[in-house]
């Protein structure tokens, strides 16, 4: 008979164990899960030394902090997850102010009844999107809520980063004359998600952009400082964004239909929907607004990098009191390119 | 995308409004009406006003069916949810259209998450819709096909499945085959709420409406046929109005390019005094259309004697209701449902809008009070709507001009 | 009315179903609603059903017609 060893302690059912109360409890449970599982995964000094913060001396200069939740339905989609989509997210968010991100901090909330199983697989995905990027999640928080409560999983990440000096981007810093310029193709995560949408079943190979920019910001902002905003288009697209930057400016946009990258897949599936591929959602592309004798290089430079391989200079900042975003069509005429209205629904008419 | 990007390129849409341009004469107008939702989406997306002289107006007619759709309709799609608990299955344009104030399940003024419902904002109460019914917790699901609605109730047997049916002759065979597919299952708790509605009577309407017929307010010259509907009920109809109100009508496909052909062919058809019918979508519409789906749609349907369209009043026979054979899967014999005219909001104009007697800009609260966000009436909820098409695509041009 | 695209007929599928391809991306649709339809054929599809064949001999002679719009004028 075996004997069994004196400090043997039950691990956690990571395959077929669901989330239950307890594991937000406070108590064991919940201790054994973050140490079974996200410290683990994450794996690093500061989630090593087991207090509910993260130390950490500060470099000098301006910081930068940026905050998203995470509420992504389905969790896992092609091309990534909540998990990576959270990472990714917020250290977009951080880079846009041409910041280099330092530290993660996130926040899960849990419903009772959750897989265990999918919950290592996105929080897996997670970290290895953190290690690739070079930024980790130095402190997180786990809650659980009962049944019926949440959506499976939400996640909410803090990130921070550090501003090199002579930098600075903001989106009420664009001026007529100005270049407008996309870093690749429109539409992507929308219809990955799309596709996977109850009742909006449609094959496709169309994989979610998303990825973390840091490193692409950091090559275009050495190439051309005097780069005056970023931002990248999330929810709403690029229609959205633009719009964005028109009225913190107090200007107006001209864009070019032709210019704007979109992939035939995304076209297709957009035309099959009744949507318009310049609201729907992306999450690893970036517009950049640059003074014009700047605009070639800073193209030369997004192109060089893996993840600008397709960017394109779009259109130009015009002065407009109206602040609208007129566009020019690929057909010819110009239409204005407005605020998305609500949540773009798919349509029959 | 072949069949598609062909017809939607720019430099023969150039060639095509250079002919339109000469061969437009100069001493007359040339009024003319896309009946079509699409096609008016299609104008207003692509600019195609831009290549157009200018003494060619288009008149944007009443053919979208979200915007037809009066608010008592919506109000009893609502009560289905709300008051007989049944899952109303919905295509996505019709969540948003704003019906009766809240008339929904009562809360007792607490919030599920806790804390109050918040107060009403104004005098009696906001309106809803579908959408905000669904965040109240009503089961309403938005589903891309009629299929689909069928499947849900072959899902969840215990519960009432209605599919909430709207759209021209485009929309409804669909709508037959899975009433006569729910009969060959024998599901018993599926039901639908037919509000299929009918071009040509449309068109007649409009054409005997006082403003075009006797006072000539509205001068209409002529047509363009819709699309999608014209593939299923053919071009033969459509001989009827160029016969009897000596209007040319030309068939035209979706595409931007499929517009500005047929709107060459009406200038043409104008200076020749002639008053056809035309046929641009001759790839996909011909004189009898599609016989099969008529045939499906006879079997299951008959024609109400009125209908009320929303801007437009009582029409009729302008709709159609489910037939005594397939009673079992009317929602309206089912639930009793009792109809109630609701009148639209006092400053709305999207009655004159959808006739063609008033533009977007004539209203006074568009913009303003009524936009895509806060629409008032129906011409800004759906997105081809006439006002939503405007505001969305083309009111930077009203403050050029207004500028100038 | 309503939002219709002609997809072409990759395969065809048991209870008068079939599936379609649009620039790539692809759907199972209903062709409950047309005859005679074969792989390689072209439909036009609207909410999950295809409501008619695309004539593609008619689709060449209306783009000839459009671009014979411009050259009668002589002056482009």
């Amino acid at each position: 008979m075996t004997k069994v060893r004196s400090d043997y302690v039950r691990p956690v059912d990571f395959k077929h164990g669901r989330v239950d109360m307890t594991h937000g409890g406070g108590g064991r449970a919940m201790a054994q899960l973050i140490e079974e599982l996200f410290a683990r995964a994450f794996s690093n000094e500061w989630l090593a030394q087991g207090n509910d913060n993260a130390l950490f001396t500060v470099p000098a200069g301006r910081m930068v902090m940026a905050t998203d939740s995470h509420v992504v339905s389905p969790l896992e989609f092609p091309g990534g997850d909540i998990g990576c989509l959270a990472v990714h997210g917020t250290i977009n968010d951080v880079a846009m102010a041409g910041a280099r991100p330092l530290y993660l901090a996130a926040g899960f909330i849990l419903e009772e009844g959750f897989p265990l199983a999918t919950l290592k697989r996105i929080v897996e995905s997670m970290a290895a999107a953190s290690r690739e990027a070079g930024v980790p999640v130095v402190t997180g928080d786990t809650k659980v809520v009962e049944q019926g409560k949440g959506d499976g999983l939400f996640i909410t990440t803090t990130g921070i980063g550090v501003v090199p000096p002579g930098v600075e981007i903001s989106g009420d810093r664009a001026r007529a004359g100005d270049c407008i310029l996309l870093s690749g193709t429109i539409g992507d995560h929308g219809v990955a998600i799309m596709s996977l949408r109850e009742n909006l079943t449609f094959e496709t190979t169309i994989r979610s952009d998303t990825a973390a920019l840091h490193r692409l910001v950091a090559t275009m902002v050495e190439a051309v400082p005097s780069i005056r905003c970023l931002r990248d288009p999330t929810r709403g697209g690029l229609g959205t964004t633009l719009n964005e930057f028109a009225r913190q400016s107090g200007v107006g946009m001209l864009i070019h239909e032709s210019k704007i990258p979109v992939r035939a897949e995304v076209n297709a599936a957009c035309e099959f929907l009744g949507l318009d591929p310049l609201y729907v959602a992306n999450e690893g592309k970036l517009i950049a607004i640059c003074p014009p004798e700047d605009a070639d290089r800073l193209l030369a430079a997004m192109r060089a990098h893996p993840l600008g391989a397709k960017a394109a200079i779009i259109g130009k900042v015009v002065a407009d009191a109206h602040g609208f975003v007129q566009m020019e069509t690929s057909f010819g005429g110009r239409r204005v390119v407005d605020w998305l209205t609500g949540e773009q629904l798919p349509r029959i008419c | 995308m072949k069949y598609i990007e062909e017809f939607r390129d720019g430099d023969l849409a150039r060639r095509i409004a250079t002919r339109i341009r000469a061969e437009a004469r100069p001493e007359r107008s040339y009024n003319l009406m896309e009946f079509c939702g699409g096609h008016t989406h299609a104008i207003s997306r692509y600019g195609i006003k831009d290549l157009l002289p200018g003494n060619v107006n288009m008149i944007h007619g009443p053919g979208c069916p979200v915007c037809v759709l009066p608010i008592g309709r919506i109000d009893n799609a609502i009560e289905l949810a709300t008051k007989h608990s049944a899952i109303v299955c919905t295509y996505a344009d019709t969540m948003r259209v704003p019906a009766s104030p809240a008339a929904g399940p009562p809360q007792g003024g607490q919030h599920p998450l806790g804390g109050c419902e918040p107060r009403a904002s104004r005098g009696s109460g906001e309106s809803l819709s579908l959408m905000k019914a669904k965040a109240r917790g009503a089961d309403i699901r938005m589903v891309y096909s009629a299929a689909d609605a069928l499947r849900i109730a072959q899902d969840n047997p215990a519960r009432d499945v209605v599919f909430f049916a709207i759209g021209f002759e485009t929309t409804t065979p669909p709508t037959a085959i899975i009433i006569r597919q729910a009969q060959a299952l024998g599901l018993a708790n599926f039901t639908v709420f037919c509000n299929h509605v009918l071009t040509p009577a449309a068109i007649t309407h409009i054409l005997e409406s006082p403003e075009v017929r006797e006072l000539g307010i509205v001068p209409l010259d002529g047509f363009i046929g819709p699309a999608h509907v014209s593939t299923v009920i053919g071009s033969q109809p459509y001989e009827y109005f160029a016969e009897e109100y000596q209007r040319p009508v030309v068939i035209a496909g979706f595409e931007p390019l499929d517009v500005m052909q047929a709107i060459l062919m009406l200038v043409r058809q104008l200076n020749d005094g002639r008053a056809e019918v035309e046929n641009e979508f001759t790839r996909a519409v011909t004189r009898e259309g599609n016989e099969k789906a008529k045939s499906l749609v006879a079997d299951v349907f008959e024609l109400r004697r009125s209908f009320e369209w929303r801007g437009l009043g009582e029409v009729p026979y302008s709709a159609l209701r489910i037939k005594e054979s397939y009673a079992a899967f009317d929602a309206e014999r089912r639930f009793g449902i009792a109809y109630r005219s609701v009148a639209d909001n006092k400053a709305c104009e999207c009655g004159a809008i959808l006739r063609g007697v008033k533009k977007p800009t004539d209203c006074k609260v568009f913009g303003t009070v009524c936009t895509p966000e806060n629409p008032i009436g129906s011409c800004m909820v759906s997105s081809e709507g006439a006002c939503a098409a405007h505001y969305t695509y083309g009111r930077f041009k009203d403050i050029e001009v207004r500028a100038a | 009315m309503c939002l219709a695209l002609p997809a072409r007929v990759v395969e065809l599928l048991p209870a008068s179903e079939g599936t379609i391809d649009l620039g790539g991306v692809r759907k199972r649709i209903s062709l409950e609603l047309v005859t005679d339809v074969q792989p390689g054929d072209y439909v036009i599809v609207h909410v999950g059903y295809a409501l008619q064949k695309l004539d593609p001999a008619e689709a060449e002679r209306t783009l000839a017609l459009f671009a014979e719009s411009g050259l009668t004028d002589g002056t482009a």
